[in-house]
């Protein structure tokens, strides 16, 4: 029998395999970040074992760090101690780290992939939940806890289990308007946030293949939402075309030994895999989150639900809380909901594609009154990128604050918070209670959505908005 | 790692469904860079609330959490799983884990029980009526009992093993160390490293 994509990259890792036990996998790139890395080198310096291969790992300062006055020490002291350690850590252990004030720093999941070091067929992990980001690249990529940061620093494989596979097939042609996070949105609210527990995830399907390497990324980082750990999508020119030239892209004639194997990386015609999910694309319209996980979401056009619209009694109640948390009523249509603050950034939508989008609806128009909004680039490229293109200032002269790189207010363990009670729309990838700060309210959106919001105040598309004059 | 083979204690009743890793410890403890300690983090959100069940005193000293179907959503945070040790918990009871806090737990050396949701609401109806009641979890047997209610629970052959031995992962794993070697030779060429 043939086998999936995700299969195939796991047999060309297996170390070791043995009746009864998990499979040792090798792992090809290991990206590290402050917050879950200080106790697994602790781990290594209590037990006397190097970093078996600091060549194939990377650090990034990103989920502490401060977006504006970056030239200065991290003000705060436990942010700072963090960082430190992640500085201190890196160099007694040889690991190259790309820190605050230098060019390459940036959200660990926006570095790997535009530097080039995330390719087809690789094994990528990183102690972060939405490492299944690189499986856009038809990478198996997946998020892991600090023992396993430990194990991966000290021997480069993972012993793990085999997952099952789930094909999400997305056919049609997404109307003007949808975009790939819309797309991810209605896949989560269609399967639950436990439905891909167990799984990994192939997105399928004509609407996945005619999206840019952007997209694809929007929707693999959302896997973990709908309780995957990982989701990928076959790698094809788009991905070729993407990777080419980069800095760690394979160059000369192993250009062509690489793009070879790559070109073998797809599901066999008869493989079976353990689920499938049909999605039509051509019925998607932008899509919004009214709760508090990431599965309780519906389109822009629909109204907050009533606890007497769920399934049993546990979702009733996780109706009931989300409502009461949110502070809405049932039935409240959802372009009524008036946002505090709107956030553009994140490891989700914080890439220049996404900027761009965001801009292109401010271009011309302004922020509302009582509205802040802030504009956080995944990476310093791609903020430089963007500052090339004009982006800073279609942002800075509609009303918004245009800042340095880093997670910022998608989990806001810096500065970046939401104040308790306030509302934001967000181009991130959680709306869960306190996620955004203590008390804070979060809407999921896509860019397109964040910024028609930010100019009306209230949950908009641009489809809402009256042509700039 | 301490060894696991049968456990005895009080427990309390979580009934809520979701509970993400951002509920368990919010992301302001992550800043810590120790291993231990994070038992002020556990659910504080929640237990900022007077009514929240981890404060009634009826509920002090229990080491067993039963709770609600997709506990340890979310996050990737092995904070979650320390924080729950450092409370005083040994053994989480649910209907459905998250995957990455399912490993997690089995590294750090908490158990994760897994059973039907209709068994979570005889356990909770038991802990309520008296939360002095005693539940054991015998993870030789793969049975969680309390009061009346005597069930199976589902855990991983492996991690079963390992909590049972005690055994450190790594430790393992260098046993085959001349594997990783033989692996990394056949590695082709144009993958990349990280070196500039
Ligand atoms: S942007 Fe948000 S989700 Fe992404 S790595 Fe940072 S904190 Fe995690």
């Amino acid at each position: 029998m043939g086998r999936t994509l995700a299969q195939k990259v796991w047999d060309d890792h297996v170390v070791r395999r043995a009746e009864g036990e998990p499979d040792l996998l090798y792992i090809d790139l290991h990206l590290v970040h402050e917050v879950t890395s200080p106790q697994a080198f602790d781990g290594l310096r209590a037990t006397g074992r190097p970093v078996r291969r600091p060549d194939l790992t990377l650090a990034t300062e990103d989920h502490n760090v401060p977006t504006t006055d970056i030239d200065k020490p991290i003000a705060d002291p436990v942010s700072k101690a963090q960082v430190d350690a992640l500085r201190r850590n890196c160099e007694e252990f040889g690991v190259p780290v790309f820190s605050l004030g230098s060019r390459e720093q940036g959200i660990v999941h926006v570095v790997g992939p535009q530097l080039g070091l995330t390719q087809p067929g690789m094994t990528v992990v990183c102690g972060d939940s939405h490492t299944s980001t690189h499986g856009a690249f038809g990478a198996l990529a997946f998020g892991i806890g600090t023992s396993e940061v430990e194990h991966v620093l000290a021997t480069q494989t993972l012993p793990l289990k085999p997952f099952k596979t789930m094909a999400i097939t997305v056919d049609g042609d997404l109307p003007a308007g949808v975009t790939a996070k819309d797309v991810i949105l209605a896949v989560i609210a269609e399967i639950g946030t436990g439905g891909g527990q167990g799984y990994v995830l192939e997105y399928r399907g004509s609407a996945i293949r005619g999206l840019s390497m952007e997209g694809r990324m929007t929707i693999c980082n959302m896997s973990i939402e709908a309780g995957a750990r990982a989701g990928l999508v076959a790698p094809d020119e788009t991905t070729f075309a993407y990777l080419k030239g980069r800095d760690h892209a394979p160059a000369g004639t192993e250009w062509e030994a690489a793009v070879e194997y790559w070109s073998s990386l797809r599901t066999d015609e008869d493989a079976e895999f353990d689920a499938e999910v049909v999605i039509d694309a051509s019925a998607l319209s932008p899509f919004v989150t009214w709760g508090t996980n990431p599965g309780q979401g519906l389109p822009l056009s629909a109204s907050v639900p009533s606890p007497d619209d769920a399934a049993d009694e546990v979702d009733r109640i996780a109706i009931e809380r989300a409502l009461e948390y949110m502070d809405l009523a049932p039935g409240t249509p959802l372009r009524e909901i008036a946002v505090d603050t709107v956030f553009v950034g994140s490891c989700t939508n914080g890439r220049i594609e996404d900027l761009r989008a965001a801009a292109e609806v401010m271009r011309g128009r302004r922020v509302a009154d009582g509205v802040r909004m802030l504009v956080v680039p995944g990476s310093v490229r791609v903020r430089l990128q963007a500052m090339d293109e004009g982006l800073d200032t279609v942002f800075t002269e509609a009303g918004a604050e245009w800042r340095e790189a880093g997670c910022s207010m998608c989990l806001a363990m810096n500065p970046d918070k939401l104040a308790p009670g306030e509302r934001s729309a967000s181009t991130s990838n959680r709306n869960f209670e306190g996620r955004q700060g203590p008390g804070g309210r979060t809407h999921l959106v896509s860019p397109q959505v964040a910024a028609a919001t930010a100019v009306t105040g209230r949950l908009s598309a641009p489809a809402d908005l009256a042509p700039v004059a | 790692m301490d060894s696991f083979i049968v456990h005895t204690g009080t427990a309390v009743p979580l009934r809520r469904s979701n509970v993400d890793t951002d509920q368990i410890i919010p992301a302001e403890y992550l800043k810590r860079i120790t291993r231990h300690g994070f038992e002020d983090g556990l659910f504080s959100a929640w237990r900022r609330d007077p009514a929240f069940v981890l404060n009634d005193p009826a509920y002090a000293g229990a080491s067993v959490l039963v709770a609600g179907p997709d506990f340890g959503t979310g996050s990737s945070r092995e904070h979650a799983v320390w924080a729950l040790q450092d409370y005083g918990f040994r053994v989480v009871i649910s209907s459905r884990f998250a995957d990455i806090f399912r490993g997690n737990s089995g590294k750090g050396g908490l158990l994760t029980a897994q059973v039907p949701q209709d068994v979570i609401e005889r356990l909770w109806a038991v802990i309520e009526a008296d939360p002095a009641a005693e539940v054991t979890v015998d993870l030789e047997k793969r049975q969680v009992s309390a009061g009346e209610v005597v069930a199976a629970f589902d855990v991983d052959d492996y991690v079963r093993w390992r909590l049972m031995e005690g055994l450190d992962d790594i430790g393992i794993t260098l046993q085959y160390v001349d594997a990783i070697a033989d692996f990394e030779e056949n590695r082709p060429s144009w993958k990349p490293t990280t070196a500039s």
